[in-house]
C-alpha cells in the first residue's frame, strides 16, 4: 500500500482541513442558532467553547485554502513540455484534453478556486464577532442573523469546493513526488 | 468619558451590559466588501489579459495568487478602518447589514463561471 507525496498533500487539504471544516460548520450553525435563540441562563455557559470552536474553524478554513492554492494548485496547473503525450502528471491539461472532462476544469476548478476563499473570510468574521460579543449577541438580532447568513454561505462555498475537489481528483488525480510505502504486501 | 463608554459598553436600566453594535457592523461590512473584491478581481483577471498578468504575484499559482492576496488586503484594510471609526458606537444597522449581504451575494454570483463569462 503506497501513496505519493502529492496525493498525501491532496488528502491533507481535502479530507483533513476541508472535510473537518465542513463537519464543523454544521455544528457551529446549530450551536450559534440554539445559543442565541434561547433566553435561558444556561445558554450563557460554554461561550468560551464557542469562541475557541469558531477560531479553530477559521484556522481550518485558512489552512484549506492556503494548501489548496499554494501547494496543490501549482501541481494541478503545471504545463507539460511540448509534445508530451502522457498527461497523467498534468491534471488540468488532462481534463482539458477531452470534451467529456473539460467541464470539470472550466466550471469545477474555475468556480472552486475562487468561491472557496469566501469561507475563511466569512468564518474569521464570525469568530471575531462571537469573540467580541459572546452571549451579548443575543441582544443584537440583526448582527446575529447576518453572521448566520455568512456562515451559511461559508458552508455552501466549502461544499462547492469540496465536491469539485473530490470529482476533479477522481477524474485527474494530483500524483507524483516521492512514494511513501504505508504497508508491505505479502 | 469613562472607560466603559469608550469601549461602547452601555449599562441598561436592568443592569445588563450592552455592547455597541459598531464593531460587529464593521466586521460584517468588511467581510462583504472583501468577498466582493475577490469576485470582482476574479472577473477582471478573466476578462483582461493586462489585469491577468498583473495578478501573477507567484508564478506557480498564477493570477489566483494576486486576486486572493489583494482581496484579503482590501478586506483587512477596510475592517481596520471601519473598526477604528465605528468601535464603541451604535450605527444604523439595517443599511450596513443590507449592504454586506448584497455584496456577499454579488461575490457569490461573480465567482460562478457562467455568470462571469456572461458579463
Amino acid at each position: 500500500m503506497e501513496i505519493t507525496t502529492r496525493a498525501l498533500w491532496a488528502l491533507i487539504h481535502g479530507m483533513g482541513f476541508g472535510g473537518l471544516y465542513l463537519l464543523a460548520c454544521s455544528g457551529a450553525l446549530v450551536e450559534l442558532y440554539r445559543r442565541n435563540a434561547s433566553r435561558a441562563p444556561s445558554a450563557a455557559r460554554g461561550d468560551g467553547f464557542l469562541r475557541v470552536y469558531l477560531a479553530a474553524m477559521a484556522a481550518l478554513a485558512w489552512l484549506a485554502v492556503m494548501t489548496g492554492a499554494y501547494v496543490i494548485y501549482p501541481w494541478y496547473r503545471a504545463v507539460p513540455p511540448a509534445g508530451t503525450a502522457d498527461l497523467r502528471g498534468f491534471p488540468q491539461r488532462l481534463l482539458m484534453a477531452s470534451p467529456r472532462t473539460i467541464a470539470w476544469h472550466a466550471l469545477g476548478m474555475e468556480w472552486k478556486e475562487h468561491v472557496a476563499w469566501l469561507a475563511p473570510i466569512a468564518v474569521t468574521m464570525a469568530a471575531a464577532v462571537v469573540w467580541q460579543y459572546g452571549r451579548e449577541l443575543r441582544n443584537h438580532r440583526g448582527l446575529r442573523a447576518a453572521v448566520l447568513c455568512f456562515l451559511w454561505v461559508s458552508l455552501a462555498a466549502a461544499g462547492v469546493a469540496g465536491f469539485f475537489g473530490a470529482m476533479i481528483n477522481k477524474n485527474a488525480p494530483v500524483e507524483g513526488g516521492q512514494t511513501i510505502r504505508l504497508l508491505q504486501g505479502d | 468619558m469613562n472607560n466603559a463608554a469608550k469601549e461602547g459598553i452601555r449599562i441598561t436600566a436592568a443592569d445588563e451590559v450592552r455592547l455597541a453594535n459598531g464593531a460587529g457592523a464593521a466586521a460584517l461590512l468588511a467581510a462583504g466588501i472583501g468577498s466582493f473584491v475577490l469576485g470582482a478581481l476574479a472577473v477582471l483577471a478573466d476578462k483582461s489579459a493586462a489585469v491577468k498578468s498583473r495578478m501573477i504575484f507567484w508564478k506557480p499559482t498564477g493570477p489566483l495568487s494576486g486576486v486572493t492576496t489583494l482581496a484579503i488586503a482590501a478586506w483587512l484594510f477596510v475592517w481596520l478602518l471601519l473598526h477604528w471609526r465605528w468601535r464603541g458606537r451604535d450605527v444604523a444597522l439595517k443599511p450596513v447589514l443590507g449592504a454586506a449581504l448584497v455584496l456577499l451575494a454579488l461575490a457569490l454570483a461573480l465567482t460562478f463561471p457562467p455568470i462571469a463569462d456572461w458579463l
